[in-house]
């Protein structure tokens, strides 16, 4: 750490500026150079950026610390979350950062994400179907301990979206329901509290928007932040699906 | 003039706003949730280590219940709770728990058989017994009696926002994200509803409502080094404030949490301790059972944050450029229970830092320093969540000043909190907009509208002026360095004439880019003003608190005072043009407490001054218990200190083993 007082090296950020709400603007790339520090995170780098050099540059953060989901970006041509990301990891000092695509931009580096997976969860129904309420004064129904850590497993999903901007279907489709509402489909089926059926399931996703549309690229796993075991999940589905067809 | 009507607002979309929602919106009541973020990414999904709630089912956890609960919530909080409302709170809690296992949530479970857990750094062998298999499992926290805290993993909120926030899509709850409340609209101390800017557009509109609900939670980023996310600003409370009707409730709390690792402050949950994981100084040596013999690394975490702070002034601790740090040592649970059950701390720690905290011995240990993490003050409530002086406003989770954690919360008890607030508050917040239907002037809201444009204009007008991002940097600088930890009469004299000459400055700011819609140093620029009015009730109410209790800790006033200061804070702002606000003080009454003031059983010793209401009324408590001890636990607790609850929340909880004693 001793290198934090050593003046650090000068990056440069490439950034991709454009305000889809004002007629005037163009997307542009914009360039600020900075001065490096131990430890930093694209986080520090653009709230530098923004108090120092440019007001007015748009991005999203609210953790910062790589769990709520809201930083998706593409950072040299790679989904990441930009929380997460640091600037040591690019020896040439060059990084250019452009917002996620198939989602709706905002602006700059700022999308909505969060109005995208919403309707995936409508979509879905991404929620707990049950017949008959349990009386919450009375002792919890078991779920085998394995069954509950395995339905954990798809619960840590965070929303970010790096599946779907990585994702060639995705990227046609603007229908599609995506890596994350597959695998969100995934979850509810390993939930014993859920007593949908394989029918159900098909119904919400039996086609070429769902299930069928996935063509087996699987970058989708790879960008994943989550580690989620998105190509598993998703040729488990489709032979469940298959079969109903 | 855009105006949204609805009968239920619900300002904020964390555990605590969505939970409420769910309350309104299954009793037909037209609800509306704003949020500054998409709400599945609001400041709970941060929650690591669990939440609280006494189930009794694994073996560490058994013969556990409400009065345990309750005891650790009352002598965490120092006295400083309010012990109706702490009580209501443990009995739903368990209640809670199982709503979210219905919901979805994946708690962890009990697993019948031996497993090993690390206990005073040795391994011991625990056995479940067969029964219990399948149940909702806990593990351990600082401050409690029991192992109570139950979780998934270490994403605890993360999967307990995403059950309810999928509940409330359910209900098809109207809920609006990026949307930012101003200000509230009210009138002859009745709310009305919010002056809300849209964080994409900027456009501002008048949301009406028969009651409104404040669920923003805390104000940590008043602070520098802070475990919480970026928009935990206080503006909720901020627009409370503002009314100049309103008070919010011991602002001054503010809870410093042991291990945030360095220099980012992202926190590493009370979980690693709660597993087994101990502090270790510049030596390696293991001081906490130096100053803390029985509850060790895991006492209060007031408690063990000055601790650590006293051995760093010793010299035990380890510099680095980003100040002295400790290190916090869980490889001695082992790689495996590191992997599985402290995942999120092992990805933050070897992205943030490159240390696998699983590597065996120094290699592994991270680096960390206390930093601000929790707001016990806030928006100050009765017991049914609405405000004392605002009838239709209301609030839960950490915005609120409800007041069940006093001057300390213990862990686990906050998500808790946000949840059973969310059920309890949310039902009386319910029948308030079942009950009162709403006749409001235009003028009102159109006039109430318009003072929020003009402001807005205001800034985007002023040519030249102060720079916001200096401003708020400054504000962060002197909440850290003179109103955290350790406090004394100086420096938060310096600090309270400081932060008002940056409010008057604060004024006076101007922005670069002068576009209505998205623009992140006007939204600075309209915050600042509004987090530095908290910054002041923070830092007064600290200066004027001569006592230590809990988390507020005087060096110039080392004794919990009992006969001074068993009261709580409230402040208002009726001056727009003040830069103090105005302090008043609400007493808490010895005579009714079912657990009368002592000692908290951690921390120094013979450091309280004694109130002598305490003593008569432990006398009266005894003889109550004297005259009851035929009775059952719930006719004893009835009668030392009687509190309702709606709906069936007041019911008895079944426990494993135990049924429903
Ligand atoms: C890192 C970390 C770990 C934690 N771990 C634990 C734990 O293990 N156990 C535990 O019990 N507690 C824990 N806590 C505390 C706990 O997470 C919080 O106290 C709790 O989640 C607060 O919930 P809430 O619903 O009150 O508020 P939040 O979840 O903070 O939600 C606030 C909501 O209000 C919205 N909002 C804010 N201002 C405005 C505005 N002006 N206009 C419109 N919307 C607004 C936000 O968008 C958000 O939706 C932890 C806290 C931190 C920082
Ligand atoms: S599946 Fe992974 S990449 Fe996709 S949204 Fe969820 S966490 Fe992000
Ligand atoms: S800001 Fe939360 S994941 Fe990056």
């Amino acid at each position: 750490m001793s290198n934090a007082q050593k003046k650090g090296r000068e990056l440069t950020f490439s950034i991709l500026k454009y305000n889809p709400s004002k007629k005037d603007s163009k997307p542009e790339f914009v360039e600020f150079k900075i001065e490096e520090t131990a430890g930093m995170t694209l986080f520090i780098a653009l709230n530098i950026i923004r108090e120092k050099i440019d007001a007015d540059l748009a991005f999203d953060f609210v953790c910062r610390a790589g769990i709520c989901g809201s930083c998706g970006m593409v950072v040299n041509g790679k989904p990441l979350l930009a929380c997460r990301t640091l600037t040591a990891d690019y020896p040439d000092g060059k990084i250019q950062l452009m917002p996620m695509p198939a989602f709706e931009l905002i602006r700059d580096l700022s999308v909505n994400t969060g109005k995208w997976m919403d309707a995936m969860s409508v979509r879905v129904e991404s929620w707990i179907h049950i017949n008959e309420v349990h009386d919450i004064a009375k002792l919890e129904e078991k779920v085998d301990p394995d069954v509950a850590d395995e339905t954990f497993e798809l619960d840590r999903c965070i929303e970010c979206g790096l599946c779907v901007s990585s994702c060639a279907t995705a990227l046609m489709r603007p229908d599609f329901v995506g890596p994350a509402g597959l695998n969100r489909i995934a979850r509810f089926h390993v939930d014993p509290h859920d007593n949908r059926t394989d029918e159900d399931y098909y119904e919400l996703i039996g086609d070429d928007n769902g299930i069928f549309g996935c063509m087996s690229l699987m970058a989708c796993e790879d960008h994943c932040p989550k580690e989620l075991p998105l190509q598993e999940k998703i040729a488990y589905l489709r032979r469940k699906m298959v079969s109903l067809k | 003039m855009k105006v949204v009507y609805c009968d239920a607002l619900i300002i904020g979309g964390g555990l605590a706003g969505l939970r409420a929602s769910v309350a309104t919106q299954s009793e037909g009541l037209k609800t509306i949730v704003l949020s500054l973020v998409p709400v599945k990414r609001s400041h709970s999904a941060a929650a690591q280590g669990g939440m609280q709630a006494s189930v009794g089912n694994a073996k560490m956890s058994q013969g556990d219940n409400e009065d345990i609960h309750f005891m650790d919530t009352v002598k965490g909080s120092d006295w400083g709770c309010d012990q109706k409302v702490a009580r209501m709170f443990v009995n739903t809690a368990p209640k809670a728990i199982r709503e979210l296992a219905n919901w979805g949530v994946p708690w962890t479970r009990v697993r019948k058989g031996d497993h090993e857990a690390v206990i005073d750094t040795k391994k011991t062998t625990i056995t479940e017994d067969d029964n219990a298999h399948g149940l909702i499992t806990s593990r351990d926290f600082g401050g409690t009696k029991k192992w109570r805290t139950c979780y998934t993993a270490d994403a605890t909120g993360h999967t307990m926002l995403f059950g309810v926030a999928n509940e409330a899509l359910k209900h098809e709850v109207d809920i609006r994200d990026r949307q930012e409340v101003l200000s509230l609209i009210h009138k002859d101390k009745r709310c009305y509803g919010a002056i809300v800017r849209d964080l994409i557009t900027g456009e501002l509109s008048a949301y009406v409502a028969k009651g409104t609900c404040i669920a923003t939670g805390g104000y940590g980023r008043l602070y520098k080094t802070t475990t919480n996310a970026v928009i935990c600003e206080g503006t909720g409370q901020a627009a409370v404030l503002e009314t100049g009707v309103a008070t919010l409730g011991n602002m001054e709390a503010v809870q410093f949490h042991p291990t945030p690792i360095v220099p980012s402050g992202i926190l590493l949950t009370e979980g690693c301790r709660g597993d087994g994981g101990v502090l270790r100084d510049i030596d390696g040596h293991r001081f906490m059972p130096d100053y803390e013999p029985e509850k060790k690394d895991l006492a209060s975490r007031d408690v063990v944050s000055r601790r650590m702070m006293e051995h760093i002034r010793k010299g035990k601790g380890v510099s680095s450029p980003f100040g002295d740090h400790l290190w916090l040592d869980i490889s001695i649970l082992g790689r495996e229970h590191v992997s599985k059950n402290l995942r999120d701390v092992q990805e933050i720690s070897e992205t943030f830092n490159g240390i696998d905290p699983a590597d065996e011995g120094p290699a592994g240990w991270m680096p960390v320093r206390p930093a601000q993490h929790y707001s016990m003050g806030g928006i100050r409530t009765k017991e049914t969540g609405e405000s004392q002086q605002l009838s239709g406003l209301f609030s839960c989770g950490e915005a609120a000043c409800w007041d069940m954690h006093g001057f300390n919360r213990l862990g686990g008890n906050s998500v808790s909190e946000a949840v059973v607030s969310g059920m309890i508050v949310g039902k009386y917040f319910t029948d308030y907009c079942l009950e009162n239907e709403m006749t409001i002037d235009t003028k009102l809201v159109h006039e109430a509208l318009e003072e929020q444009t003009r402001y807005i204009d205001e800034i985007l007008s002023r040519a030249e002026g102060e720079d916001v991002f200096d401003i708020k940097k400054r504000m962060q600088e002197i909440m850290d360095e003179q109103v955290g930890i350790f406090r004394n009469g100086n420096d938060l004299q310096a600090a309270v004439d400081e932060l008002q000459e940056l409010l008057v400055k604060s004024r006076k700011v101007s922005v670069k880019s002068k576009i209505k819609s998205a623009n992140p140093e006007l939204e600075e620029a309209y915050r600042v003003p509004k987090m530095l009015k908290l910054s002041l009730c923070v830092a007064y109410g600290a200066l004027l608190r001569t006592e230590s209790r809990g988390a507020h800790y005087r060096e110039d006033y080392l004794k919990r005072d009992d006969a001074n200061w068993l009261n709580r804070t409230l402040t208002s702002w009726s001056n727009a043009d003040a830069t103090l606000p105005e302090v008043s003080y609400e007493e808490i009454d010895i005579m009714t407490m079912e657990l009368p003031p002592a000692f908290r059983g951690y921390g120094a010793k013979g450091m309280i001054i004694e109130n002598e209401l305490s003593v008569k009324r432990q006398v009266e408590v005894d003889e109550i218990k004297e005259k009851m001890k035929d009775k059952d636990r719930f006719a004893l607790q009835d009668s030392l200190m009687s509190y309702d609850l709606p709906l069936n929340y007041k019911d008895k909880n079944e426990r494993y083993g135990v049924g429903y004693e």
